[in-house]
């Protein structure tokens, strides 16, 4: 019982971050279907720093070295989907599709390349992290309370109160909902999808390694981040844009991922004799319902996906 | 005159696309270059032409004949995966759940063909409706209850791979997780050859798939271009609402696009899976490339069914070159990242269009001036 909550806690809080990270994107009139592969690399660069920082170390430091790879990595990835979207007007969908396939393989290029360097018999795509790792949890009884869990509440916490009640959060949803409108009085839009693409770039980042730390002490980036990003999107279409209903929405759906991890744990789940992909199927399945009940009086940004020109009314 | 000419040959909407290819791949394979040199700048110009070559490496052509042979009968379900998104793209539908729609193919037509024995006519015919009705569910969804297509399709993508994997687990290989062989267990289910084997060196894998692939590109080319269906899709991928507006039913339009693009994509995995070049690990944890790469071949191709042929050919032909690179220096997926680069790169091929195009218009524009300008000024003199 006590695993069940420690992984529902988990994948809720990769979903909140990453869920978030489309909410800012969305807000100011970018869709960003490029989450997943921003996970991918934002979890490479976490995942290089546990490999190679001192295990030695502070674990704070640890912490901090690891959370802020993650960043940049992924405020880094993500400029390649401000750029191409918001200033040379690319289809979002499109842009979005490539950066997810561009992770996956640099990814697998790059560790493979690492792993190849170090011994030439080594081709796999693993990195491992096993020492480092215990810097980011802290045992309370049975219970493995992760530091990111932490991160996660205070971003959802902050993302409330940047979109609601500064405002840069104002104004980066006026440039979601009519960026004429925006332009008109004086904001400029371009800069505000740029901040609202780099902040979705940095909180996907964080997921990304979040989701490649959670219960695993090693990752193979050939998988990527098995459709993460997306079930963020429908988190965040679930939860209607809205910080809070996002938070909400991001526990029902860890809730069923975390199911997949430890359903064999539950006598009664495991007299069932349900084959394990099922329960791997849940979320996915989940989601799709989700989406059929909730996308048809949707509250999406009225602007998202359509590039901003200046000179077009 | 001559410059009038070279300007209608630039303008042209052909011409236009395979300039922008030819620029993407370019580009990719530089960057492609350049990774390698960063991964190891010994072997790096060897590597980038070991993927150019891909088959060509083998000295003596008949070996090269037969991995060309192999080649094509990858190519040919790529294809079918890159004609499935093109199709609905047509449409303004971005159907990434190609790869769902294949998986669901693939699961289909050996279920078909290894479980229940059944010759491959009708194999294909599962696959064909397997996938279709992974598209129509995603239709549904779109035109009913406004779900974003791309939400759903990679959705799909993972019920499928695990649905496909409970599905083939009773007709695996009792010591690996691949599924039995097709020649052994139901030759019947084979696609035949019709003897095209003996012109790719007795590449057994070498089936009716491949022409019926670029077939169907034909086909679909001409139901695009010439017909009120065709015409039809094109008018809901531009404008939805006029579309309904001249009493075009976009809905039913929509459901039928993605039921036609599903189907193509099923057929696609059928036509790789029945040729038995490869089996079906019921283990594997991440949806096959196929899909996705097709996503690489249609825009590559310029959104046109034979543009995507050539496509197709040029993203599996460095897919498989990259298999020949040394493993113990270069990891093989540095085709995947020039694809990938490559797709991201047509992210700006309307970009670059637009601006080919307003700089013509603008050369145009100067070209009528001048002789305007000339006889003003001659005018002028006269006063």
């Amino acid at each position: 019982m006590v695993l069940l909550l420690q992984y529902t806690l988990l994948f809720a809080s990769v979903l909140i971050l990453v869920a978030l990270g489309g909410c800012f994107s969305e807000h100011s009139g970018v869709i960003n279907l490029g989450l997943e592969g921003i996970m991918v690399i934002g979890a490479l660069g976490g995942a290089l720093t546990l490999k190679y920082i001192d295990p030695s170390t502070p674990k704070a430091l640890i912490l901090l070295a690891v959370l802020a790879a993650s960043i940049v990595c992924g405020v880094l990835y993500s400029v390649l989907l401000a750029v191409a979207c918001i200033n040379l007007k690319a289809d979002q969908t499109l842009v979005g599709t490539a950066l997810n396939m561009l992770a996956a393989a640099a990814a697998t290029v790059i560790v493979k390349s690492i792993n190849m360097a170090e011994n030439p018999d080594n081709v796999s795509s693993t990195v491992q992290y096993m020492a480092t790792k215990k810097a980011l949890v802290k045992n309370i009884g049975s219970f493995q309370f992760n530091w990111f869990m932490l991160v996660a509440l205070i971003m959802l916490i902050l993302a409330y109160i940047i979109l609601y009640k500064t405002r840069f959060g104002l104004r980066l949803m006026a440039c979601g909902e009519h960026p004429q409108a925006a332009d008109s009085v004086g904001i400029n839009v371009y800069k505000m999808r740029w901040a609202g693409v780099l902040i979705s770039g940095m909180l996907a980042g964080i997921g990304g390694i979040v989701y490649i730390t959670a219960g695993v002490s090693e990752w193979k980036f050939e998988v990527g981040v098995a459709g993460f990003g997306f079930l963020a999107l429908a988190v965040m279409i679930f939860g209607q844009w809205k910080p809070i209903n996002i938070g909400l929405a991001a526990l029902l759906f860890g809730f069923f991922r975390a199911l997949s991890n430890v359903y064999s744990g539950f006598d009664f789940l495991a007299a069932l004799n349900i084959p394990g992909s099922v329960y791997n199927m849940m979320p996915y399945i989940i989601s799709l319902i989700v989406l059929a009940f909730t996308s048809s009086n949707s509250r999406a940004p009225k602007a998202e996906g359509i590039p901003y020109d200046k000179g077009s009314r | 005159m001559n410059n009038k000419e070279k300007q209608s040959f630039l303008s042209k909407p052909a011409v236009q696309s395979t300039l922008a290819a030819l620029l993407c791949i370019v580009i990719g394979l530089l960057v492609g270059y350049v990774a390698l040199l960063i991964i190891n700048p010994k072997g790096a110009t060897e590597a980038i032409i070991t993927i150019l070559k891909n088959y060509f490496t083998y000295p003596s052509p008949k070996a090269a004949m037969k991995y060309l042979g192999n080649t094509l009968v990858k190519a040919a379900p790529l294809l079918m995966c890159a004609l499935s998104i093109q199709f609905c793209y047509q449409a303004g539908l971005f159907n990434i759940g190609a790869a769902g729609q294949y998986v669901a193919g693939a699961g289909a037509a050996l279920y078909c063909a290894l479980a229940l024995n059944l010759p491959w006519p009708i194999c294909l015919i599962a696959a064909f409706v397997a996938g279709g009705v992974f598209g129509i569910i995603v239709g549904l969804l779109k035109s009913y209850l406004n779900v974003n297509e791309v939400i759903s399709g990679i959705m799909l993508n993972w019920i499928g791979l695990y649905s496909v994997n409970m599905l083939l687990s009773g007709v695996k290989e009792t010591a690996s997780p691949y599924t039995v062989q097709l020649a052994s267990t139901n030759p019947g289910a084979l696609l035949p050859s019709l003897g095209m084997e003996k012109l790719f060196s007795n590449n057994k894998y070498v089936t009716i798939a491949i022409p019926l692939a670029v077939i169907i590109a034909i086909v679909l080319k001409v139901i695009l271009s010439k017909t009120v269906f065709g015409y039809e899709i094109r008018a809901t991928g531009i404008a939805k609402d006029a579309a309904r507006y001249s009493g075009m039913k976009e809905k039913k339009n929509v459901i039928i696009t993605l039921f036609i693009g599903g189907a193509l994509a099923g057929l696609g995995a059928a036509f790789l899976f029945l040729s038995g070049y490869e089996q079906w690990s019921v283990t594997q944890s991440s949806v096959p490339s196929m899909g996705f790469n097709g996503i690489a071949a249609t825009f590559l191709g310029g959104l046109d069914p034979i543009g995507t042929i050539f496509a197709s050919y040029f993203i599996q032909h460095i897919t498989s070159g990259g298999s020949y690179l040394d493993k113990n220096v270069y990891p093989s997926q540095i085709s995947d990242f020039i694809s990938a680069i490559i797709i991201y790169l047509c992210g700006f091929v309307l970009f670059f269009k637009l601006h080919l195009n307003s700089y013509l218009r603008a050369r145009n524009e100067r070209e009528k001036q001048k002789p305007i300008a000339k006889a003003n000024k001659e005018e002028g003199g006269k006063n």
